[in-house]
């Protein structure tokens, strides 16, 4: 096999992911295309890994599930956050920010 | 000519590059690929916000299988149990509180849609370019799976560090998400 593979696999599903961060204005559906950036991330590093042959890109790989898990808990519990103070999660919507 | 006849007739071996070629792993990898590319595509366009949650399982089953594939078994385990089995459960009921109907939602998608098909198609044309100049034929060298002892070994001993600051991130996280999400 050859690592190409992987590591074009891995760059088609962040474009994807990367075009549904933009293009969607749900906050959810923002948060699922994150979760496949970071999956094509853990694809690359295990891909490395099986090429270098060692392991430290395995453990960087569980390490990244760690995060994506303590990310996606924070990141809908303010979008609940904005559900009950907006009574909507469209991100066009948030603009109390601005100047 | 079946696969594993034309396997035999090579030798076992690429008469391009010398190299082993494993047919069983290249089908898998190509039943997964597809089923993942096809199914993160529906996911980023669909106007059922269910359905996305759905679609988005079988893109973290197919890395999981990739995982697999690459001999990461621990990866693909911990991918399926952390991802399939508590995130997408998480990201269900993030639906459940924020929607009140089920059906197809036209106000999902952006006006600028195609500016972001732009980006993204630029994205991939500029890391693809980069990647095929750089690792043209370059092979996967692995021989075995990786063993689950050595990467529990590795984690414990030269990555205790960030492990420890990943478990205190954890804990962090999940007061922070009880404080934001708690009512009062």
């Amino acid at each position: 096999m050859y690592l190409n593979q992987f590591l074009l696999l891995s760059a088609a599903l962040f474009a994807i992911g990367v075009y549904g961060v933009l293009a969607r204005r749900n906050g959810v559906l923002v948060l699922m295309s994150i979760e496949l950036i970071l999956n094509a991330v853990n694809i690359n590093l295990v891909a490395f890994a099986a090429f270098g042959n060692q392991l430290a890109g395995e453990v960087f790989a569980l390490f990244v599930i760690a995060v994506a898990a303590a990310e996606v808990g924070v990141g809908l519990a303010m979008v609940l956050l904005l559900y009950r103070n907006r009574k909507s999660i469209d991100l066009t919507q948030i603009d109390m920010m601005r100047g | 000519m079946s696969t594993s006849a034309l396997f035999a007739a090579t030798g076992g071996f690429d008469p391009l590059t010398g190299g082993e070629v494993m047919v069983a792993q290249n089908i898998a990898f190509a039943i997964m690929a597809v089923t993942m590319l096809v199914s993160a595509v529906r996911m980023v366009t669909t106007r059922n916000v269910v359905h996305a949650a759905l679609y988005l399982v079988i893109v973290l089953a197919g890395a999981a299988g990739t995982f697999i594939l690459l001999g990461a078994e621990f990866v693909g385990v911990t991918q399926v149990l952390v991802y399939i089995g508590a995130i997408i459960v998480l990201f269900l009921f993030g639906i459940m509180l924020t929607k009140g109907s089920f059906g197809d939602d036209d106000d999902v998608d952006g006006e600028r849609r195609s500016m972001a098909a732009m980006v993204g198609a630029l994205v991939l044309a500029v890391m693809a370019a980069a990647l095929v100049d750089t690792f043209r034929d370059a092979e996967l060298s692995r021989a075995q799976p990786s063993l689950t002892a050595d990467v529990g070994d590795l984690i414990f001993s030269q990555y205790i560090v960030p492990f420890e600051a990943i478990s205190v991130l954890l804990l962090a996280a999940l007061i922070g998400a009880i404080v934001v999400a708690r009512g009062d």
